[in-house]
């Protein structure tokens, strides 16, 4: 909503500057959102004369003027307008100024090899009417003696001052209901209503209907027939103060309506009297009807919209916009002013499907005044009359449904309940005196009527707002909060969530946020059997699903870094992903990348590249420092097609229980790199899945078994076993440990090797086997003997055999 | 003179002479050898006469201590020197540079939502969650919002149905909503988490955080909720004082409604927080709206409290001067590495929220 301080003291008497204004309105819920000096720019532009004009020695279509710019001053513009003759008194732009329609500013310039000092205005390039063929001509009489003055005078100093108004308060779209809010607020009085009456004989002539239907949109439909109007450009005053708050003056018609909505927020719609065929029926549209709107667009109507139509069909769409076919024109000699009452629900929903906004229907869905409409057509009757001349009818209003006085009881002890603090009686009752209630105090309540500009007002709880609002919220007094907790401040899964973002970060991982929505094309590759979820209204196509994986989103960005020339990254992010479209169809993983090399160009180490250990590592350690141990850690390799299918891994918490998946770690497929065109030595990932990980129910602390350690001397054993390619290291490792559990402290594979000398199906694992007694010191016949056992079971459960 | 001040004097002059470990070595079988002029003296004791036996003796062994004492620390040094000599030939260059390390980050939003986690721990919320994708219901019709309100337009929404049930949260708001349905008043909750809106320009950003206050109880009013907003902008900006304004707003699921401007100035291009002039609008709240409650069945007549919502980008902007909302979700390695945190930096209340 655009106001001037101006305007606003026409209902405001107060004495406050406009510095004070802009605070009070803030104060009051009145956000002020900015602040534009329109003037300044203005104040530029001056009455100039032509005094003479040649064609333009290069252009055929440009003359050449001498402008009389006041002052004894005298300038070259060059102007392509047809009308630019000699004599004619114009508006004139000197160079610096803005031109108000396309903000440029104009310079000091050459137009085919002749200097132009400034420009000569349209009433387009003024933002003063869409005129744009020729510059403006001003009366000769009016003008003759200002020669050099400034066009835009003193009416226009006022600054605009744009207000975000919340949608509760429609009553502050009209600028009288800001200053009944200011006045309430003590920044000034709220100057008496003068309204024009009008004392008519001559019936409103066109009749109106309001259809009964079901779910009929317009409760109260008001009219007033003004005959034999001339409709000009409106006068320069009412131009003036559209121009003020940046709207367009029309003709005054349709100036007039403007100015009796921005005022009293009362919209109203004129009509060609002429136009109409047998009168006006508002109704439901019937599906398949449609008309060409205001805004030039012709729309098809569904079924059931609020229409005004007549004999011939839809005049307009009740409340949200007019259409052509009975639009008022410079010739237009009747004119019938609609002021009525549309319902919020019906017009937010038309709007809605048919994606209109206008002023009207942006005001009609949040609620108007119901009770405005006689006020709204005296106060634009009056106004047509005075200015376009005519004859004003009597006012016709039909209604289908009576307004109802919205009634509340207030117990005034709510106030301090609410608020903390107290105020006094006689401040409550002025308060809401001043903002329109009507109030009956008995003992500890006010019976409150509600002021019908107020749809917002239903509750008690309303009252406490108005009045803490008016009063001031600077006026609560704080209450410290109490430093005293009753519950723990994170569950066990929002502790683990912690522990794994700060863990995986630890290990070099930077941490990433990306969208929780993704590219379908890239989501694809990862989503493995999963259905597309679609946003039905996505940002941009490449944003256009829900990600199915962590991978979706990291991997692009990995590879914008890549292309940003960095090569060894390492990147995780821990987040949603999504498996379905319905709340909680969701689950958290924490996802790393590694791209490149480790020790890259270092002049100590050797340089290789990532690869699937260092991941793997990632991933253990992590559950290893969760709490999770590592002796009871299984590995399989059944892992989802983004991975590389022999170098990739799938980890489970327990051998016992492969439900659920703790993550997964490998080599991102190679196809993948290729489709999304990756270019890095090596790409390498792993997912674990925080919902997998089982919560044990007692705490770390109390998990821990009793500490135990042996004195006595340990010894360490080295064997190579030539073994089936495929036997898996990890059992080969299990057989072993579980050979003596007291004895074997430790299992740990040094090398292993395939090629020469060793058969092509076969490899050779070497182990070193750490054996230590918790009871003794173990003598070489002890050791000789674990050490037998060690071949032996080895041998006969794997078919491996020793190397000698 | 005795024999023993003539050993004495001779050799202590001549271990003080520049000697190498072979002569030295000599010296000390001279002195201790079988038939060493020590020895042979230690063999004399017996012949001595009683009366100076004790005195002879007891001269004798500190003789001893001493002269060994000396040819020990002459060995030590000669030792010491030919390590030194030794190591003379090792030195490297210690300016080369060390084994290269990798830093991991935790992205600032993470750090941040930490931060806020600490401080309303201390004053007893804890931590709820909720699920990224909401229904109608839970993300406005609950929230006193209904479908004809036009304070649905403030949410650019995005749905996954062409019926609009089913939709990308807008806010933490529907927490409250969950939350309440599933326990027994009092509530004290915060709720952290990814928010969507359909917007995306220099300042908004289809995806963004926020964190949702909730405290229910038998009389938590107006006074309290300002008390705990200043109590948090102050511990979050670690600032002695800030300047706090409420000004009146709307809020379809608060009554009354507020939001919250904190005032700062620009001082060499940075914004500081708490002094100025300037106000800077960083969050909404108000008190919970009667409806909401009766939507959750909670009884308004008894119970009653505040909500507050408040942007977590935002406010890792404001405190740790990124201008940008936008690149907080580019992933820009560089970026993630100048503004992310140590993952050892846990912000604690003990310890202090940041370094």
């Amino acid at each position: 909503m655009k106001i001037t301080f101006d305007w606003l003291k026409e209902h405001l008497q107060t004495k406050n500057s406009e510095n004070q204004l802009l605070n009070k309105l803030t104060d009051i819920g009145l956000e002020v959102e900015g602040v534009e000096n329109t003037f300044s720019s203005l104040e530029k532009f001056v009455v100039a004369k032509i005094l003479k004009t040649e064609k333009h020695p290069n252009a055929d279509r440009l003359k050449v003027c001498d402008v009389d710019i006041g002052e004894r001053k005298m300038v070259k513009v060059v102007c392509g307008a047809k009308n630019a003759a000699d004599g004619l008194i114009t508006i004139y732009a000197p160079p610096e100024s803005i031109i108000p329609k396309n903000k440029i500013k104009l310079s000091v310039t050459e137009i085919r090899g002749v200097t132009s000092y400034g420009m000569l205005c349209s009433e387009s390039e003024l933002n003063l009417s869409d005129e744009s063929d020729g510059i403006c001509e001003l009366n000769q009489k009016l003008f003759k003696n200002k020669i050099g003055k400034k066009y835009f005078d003193k009416k226009n100093r006022s600054n605009l001052i744009d207000l975000s108004i919340t949608p509760n308060r429609p009553d502050c779209l009209g600028v009288r209901g800001i200053a009944r809010d200011l006045a309430t607020a003590g920044f000034g009085k709220l100057k008496i209503n003068k309204n024009d009456k009008i004392s008519s004989k001559s019936k409103q002539k066109i009749s109106v209907k309001i259809r009964k239907e079901k779910n009929q949109g317009c409760l109260s439909f008001g009219s007033c027939l003004v005959t034999n109007v001339k409709n000009i450009e409106s006068p320069k005053w009412l131009k003036d103060k559209l121009i003020s708050v940046g709207q367009k003056p029309i003709s005054a018609i349709v100036d007039i309506t403007n100015y009796v909505m921005l005022d009293l927020n009362r919209p109203l719609h004129a009509y060609d009297a002429d136009k109409i065929k047998k009168g006006i029926v508002v109704r439901n549209s019937k599906k398949g009807e449609s008309f060409k709107a205001l805004d030039n667009k012709e729309y098809h109507l569904q079924e059931g919209m609020c229409v005004i139509s007549d004999d011939a069909g839809v005049l307009g769409l009740g409340g949200i916009i007019g259409g052509t076919r009975s639009g008022t024109e410079f010739d237009t000699k009747n004119v019938l002013i609609e002021s009525a009452y549309f319902e919020p629900r019906s017009i937010r929903r038309t709007s809605k499907k048919l994606n209109i906004d206008t002023d009207a229907k942006f005001r009609f869905e949040r609620g108007i005044d119901p009770l405005s409409i006689k006020e709204g057509l005296i106060k634009a009757a009056s106004l047509i009359k005075k200015i376009c001349g005519g004859e004003i009818s009597k006012i016709d209003i039909q209604k289908i449904h009576n307004y109802q006085e919205k009634i509340i009881k207030f117990e005034i002890k709510l106030f301090e309940k609410i608020t903390g603090f107290k105020i006094s009686i006689k401040e409550i009752l002025k308060i809401l005196i001043d903002l329109g209630f009507k109030t009956k105090l008995s003992k500890n309540f006010l019976k409150l009527s509600v002021p019908s500009w107020r749809p917002d007002i239903e509750q008690p709880i309303d009252i406490v707002e108005e009045l803490v609002r008016i009063h001031g919220y600077d006026k609560i007094k704080k209450i410290d909060p109490v430093k005293k907790r009753s519950k723990p401040t994170l569950n066990k899964t929002q502790r683990l969530f912690h522990f794994l973002q700060r863990s995986i970060a630890s290990k070099g991982f930077q941490e990433a946020i990306t969208w929780s929505f993704t590219n379908s094309k890239i989501n694809n590759l990862f989503k493995s059997s999963m259905k597309d979820i679609e946003i039905v209204n996505p940002i941009s196509s490449d944003l256009n699903v829900l990600r199915n994986s962590i991978f979706s989103n990291l991997i692009i960005y990995l590879n914008k870094n890549l292309d940003r020339g960095i090569k060894d990254l390492s990147l995780f992010e821990i987040g949603p992903v999504f498996y379905g479209s319905n709340p909680g169809d969701q689950e958290t993983v924490i996802g790393g990348l590694r791209s490149g090399k480790v020790s890259r160009l270092s002049w100590i180490d050797k340089e290789r590249e990532v690869d699937i250990f260092d991941v793997k590592k990632d991933v253990i350690q992590t559950l290893e420092e969760i709490g999770y141990s590592k002796s009871k850690i299984f590995v399989d390799t059944k892992t989802p097609n983004y991975y590389h299918p022999g170098k990739s891994g799938r980890i489970f918490l327990n051998k016992e229980n492969k439900e659920k998946v703790a993550a997964y770690f490998g080599e991102i497929h190679p196809n993948i790199l290729k489709e999304i065109d990756i270019k890095t030595e090596a790409l390498v990932g792993f997912e674990i899945f925080l919902e997998n990980l089982k919560r044990p129910k007692k705490l770390l602390k109390d998990q821990k078994t009793k500490y135990q350690v042996s004195d006595f001397q340990k010894s360490e054993r080295d064997f190579a076993f030539i073994i089936n390619k495929n036997f898996e290291s990890q059992q080969l490792i299990q057989i072993i440990s579980e050979i003596d559990k007291d004895l074997i402290k430790d299992v740990n594979i040094f090398d292993t090797y395939e090629g020469e000398n060793i058969p092509i199906d076969k490899k050779s694992i070497a182990l070193n086997v750490t054996i230590q007694s918790m009871n003794k010191t173990l003598n070489d016949e002890d050791l000789e003997k674990i050490n037998k056992l060690i071949i032996n079971t080895v041998e006969t459960k794997t078919g491996a055999k020793i190397r000698s | 003179m005795s024999d023993l001040k003539k050993i004495k004097d001779n050799f202590f002059s001549k271990l003080n002479q520049n000697l190498g470990l072979s002569e030295i070595n000599q010296i000390k079988s001279d002195l201790f050898g079988k038939n060493g002029l020590i020895s042979s003296q230690f063999k004399k004791i017996g012949s001595i006469n009683e009366s100076e036996r004790k005195k002879f003796a007891s001269e004798l062994n500190i003789l001893k201590d001493e002269l060994q004492d000396l040819i020990d620390s002459k060995i030590n040094d000669i030792k010491k020197d030919e390590i030194n000599r030794k190591l003379e030939k090792e030195k490297i260059d210690v300016t080369l540079p060390e084994r290269s390390f990798v830093r991991g980050k935790i992205h600032p939003v993470s750090q941040t939502i930490d931060e806020i986690s600490a401080i309303f721990s201390e004053i007893g919320f804890s931590i709820e969650e909720g699920p990224d994708i909401e229904n109608e219901y839970n993300n406005f019709t609950a929230l006193n919002t209904p479908d004809n309100h036009p304070a649905r337009d403030m949410h650019d929404t995005f749905y996954l149905d062409k019926k609009k049930e089913k939709l990308l949260r807008t806010h933490t708001s529907p927490v409250q909503i969950r939350t309440m349905l599933k326990d027994n008043p009092p509530f004290k909750i915060i709720a952290p988490g990814r928010t969507y809106r359909s917007d995306s320009d220099q300042t908004h950003s289809p995806m963004f955080h926020q964190v949702e206050g909730l405290h229910i109880d038998k009389n938590i009013n107006m006074g309290d909720l300002k008390g705990c907003l200043n109590y948090f902008i102050k511990e979050f900006f670690e600032v002695e004082k800030i300047k706090m304004r409420f000004r009146p707003s709307h809020f379809p699921f608060t009554e009354p409604s507020a939001e919250v401007d904190i005032g700062y100035e620009i001082k060499d291009g940075k914004i500081v927080i708490g002094e100025g002039d300037k106000w800077l609008e960083i969050l909404g709240c108000g008190m919970v709206h009667p409806k909401v409650l009766k939507n959750v069945n909670v009884d308004p007549l008894k119970y009653q409290g505040y909500a507050f919502g408040i942007g977590i980008d935002r406010l890792a902007m404001l405190k740790y001067g990124i201008n940008d909302l936008r690149s907080f979700f580019e992933c820009d390695y560089r970026w993630l590495s100048h503004f992310g945190f140590d993952p050892l930096d846990v912000p604690t209340n003990y310890r202090g929220l940041s370094r």
